[in-house]
């Protein structure tokens, strides 16, 4: 194993001293292993938090500060965090208006939140949870834990944190966390495994020729492994699963994100984007608007990964408004 | 009777049991999950005996104290899906027998019955879905057959144990329902889940230290 690290028990807390070296303006950390905007609480205005294991930086760490999440909890490498966190975390965004928790479909994540959420309730906070499970690679069914929360969870908390920052209410931006999860979609792809450095060896072996198509955050097995093959086929592979599932048909206009895994150069990223806006003027979809880079990522796994949400007015409205924080910022 | 310092012996074996099987754990998961049980566990359980050790003390000879101080640590240290399943374990356990000094075999069964629940109430699992379920409720099948025999409180966790095991082995052919290994489908079928084996490791470490009583 070959890391810019300290050590493997050190990596997320020296991490997050460089966050908040590096954007001490937006964003503090208090205990336990917090990442909480630099103005919280603020008064009246609806909480927004999420979490989950560290490893996909920068979500979610990257996306705490004005118009998007309000705090978010780092476990441990791939590994959910704690009650502990979420409680204090609720706590420190409190503004008297309620705390929206935004929960990736994980096993441990949905225990653990909910476990916070109760103890939060049980201090008088208004607390809701939206969960997000956008990955089609897995089928949805009564016999697996369903789908994964993947890309979608990026978009979820941009757009749900910019209606919190407008002054929405708990049940509103509730709702509007709830529609993003129905409109959105996602699947991705691995050229090469990851390394958790407390484990210190791949966490799944792939051939120098192969590819995994349907791949999970965590490394988690997709639908198939195959040879290489070229960019649009790959992109193909990933949208047409993708576009067949909510269905996206034509007309409708979409956000259109091509993530990176981690490992993945940009200009590989844009030459999906590229084959992506082939399929989608095929069948007639309009990309409204687009991000294009590595925003939810698997430690240093190459690859990629598509999501597409389908736009209405309200969403693209929240999408376009302003928003300042170390991972997305734009409108200001 | 199983008394405070059994109880703490079970404790302090069973960390040290997960810190022997941490690879052993570890590598099961990697098979069908996300190769983290034996890391998290060890993680819970050294947190737990630093509890233990601690400054603080647990105030007193109260069984019940010290499940619950074991399943709260695990809950707040350990993350995943083993920290609730597992903290949950231990606090409904504890909760069961607050204020107790010593436990009866069926004051054990009355707390295993209650952390058992814990367990089904945050994990929603059921029988057959491959997970640590597959373990915990043989166990507790046995430990009833073996309180209806008449068993002394050594044999009766050794039976506890051997059921555990039973219900481990018999996790190799499922296909998982639940957490990271459903999405393997048909694919995780011949392989042992990490869950029940960290929980026959649990009952094990039980019965070794209790044995003979």
């Amino acid at each position: 194993m070959k890391k810019l690290i300290n050590s493997p028990d050190s990596v997320v807390d020296d991490a997050l001293a460089g966050v908040v070296a590096a954007h001490g303006d937006l964003v503090r950390v208090i205990e336990p292993n917090v990442v909480v905007r630099a103005d919280a609480p603020r008064a009246g205005k609806v909480g927004v938090i999420s979490g989950g294991g560290s490893g996909h930086e920068p979500m979610h760490g990257g996306f705490v500060g004005m118009g998007m999440l309000d705090a978010a909890c780092p476990g441990a490498v791939f590994t959910s965090p704690v009650p502990d966190q979420m409680l204090a975390a609720t706590k420190a965004v409190d503004g008297g208006a309620g705390v929206l928790h935004i929960v990736k479909n994980y096993t441990g994540d949905i225990m653990n939140f909910e476990l916070a959420a109760e103890m939060a309730r049980a201090e008088g906070i208004d607390v809701t949870s939206v969960v997000i499970a956008d990955d089609v690679a897995v089928k949805d069914s009564l016999y697996t834990a369903g789908r994964r929360g993947v890309g979608g969870t990026v978009l979820a908390e941009k757009i749900v944190g910019a209606a919190a920052e407008a002054g929405a209410d708990l049940a509103t931006v509730t709702a509007l966390c709830q529609k993003v999860q129905d409109n959105v979609r996602s699947m991705g792809m691995a050229l090469t495994s990851c390394t958790v450095p407390a484990a210190g060896k791949p966490t799944f072996e792939l051939g120098d020729d192969e590819m995994e198509i349907g791949i999970g955050i965590h490394g988690e097995p997709g639908r198939t492994r195959m040879k290489i093959t070229s960019a649009a086929e790959v992109t193909s592979m990933l949208a047409t699963p993708i576009l067949d599932d909510l269905p996206f048909v034509a007309g409708d206009k979409v956000l259109a994100f091509v993530n990176g895994m981690g490992g993945t150069p940009l200009i590989e990223l844009y030459v999906i984007f590229a084959e992506l806006k082939k399929i989608l003027d095929g069948r007639g979809i309009t990309i409204a608007r687009n991000l294009v880079g590595s925003y939810i990522t698997s430690l240093e796994m190459a690859g990629c990964s598509i999501t597409l949400l389908r736009l209405d007015d309200e969403l693209t409205k929240y999408w376009d408004a302003p928003v300042l924080t170390p991972g997305l910022r734009w409108g200001l | 009777m199983i008394s405070y310092d059994d109880i703490l012996a079970w404790v302090r074996r069973f960390a040290v049991t997960v810190a022997e099987n941490k690879s052993y754990l570890t590598d099961l998961d990697s098979a069908i999950g996300d190769a983290d049980h034996g890391i998290n566990m060890d993680r819970g359980f050294t947190a737990v005996i630093d509890k233990l050790d601690g400054p603080d003390g647990l105030g007193g000879p109260d069984v019940g104290v010290v499940l619950r101080t074991v399943g709260t640590t695990l809950i707040s240290k350990v993350g995943g899906a083993s920290g609730p399943l597992y903290g949950m374990f231990f606090m409904g356990m504890g909760g069961a027998v607050a204020g107790k000094e010593a436990l009866t075999l069926e004051e054990f069964a009355t707390a295993y019955e209650a952390g058992l629940g814990g367990v089904l109430r945050i994990g929603k699992a059921e029988p057959g879905d491959k997970t640590m379920v597959d373990a915990l409720i043989p166990a507790r099948d046995a430990l009833r057959a073996a309180i209806a025999d008449g068993a002394a409180v050594g044999d009766a966790m050794a039976r506890m144990a051997d059921g555990a095991e039973q219900g481990m082995l018999a996790t190799v052919p499922l296909v998982a329902r639940k957490g990271r290994a459903s999405y393997l489908g048909e694919r995780s079928a011949g392989h042992q889940d990490p869950g029940a084996t960290s929980s026959h490791l649990l009952l094990r470490s039980a019965a070794e230290v209790w044995a003979g009583r």
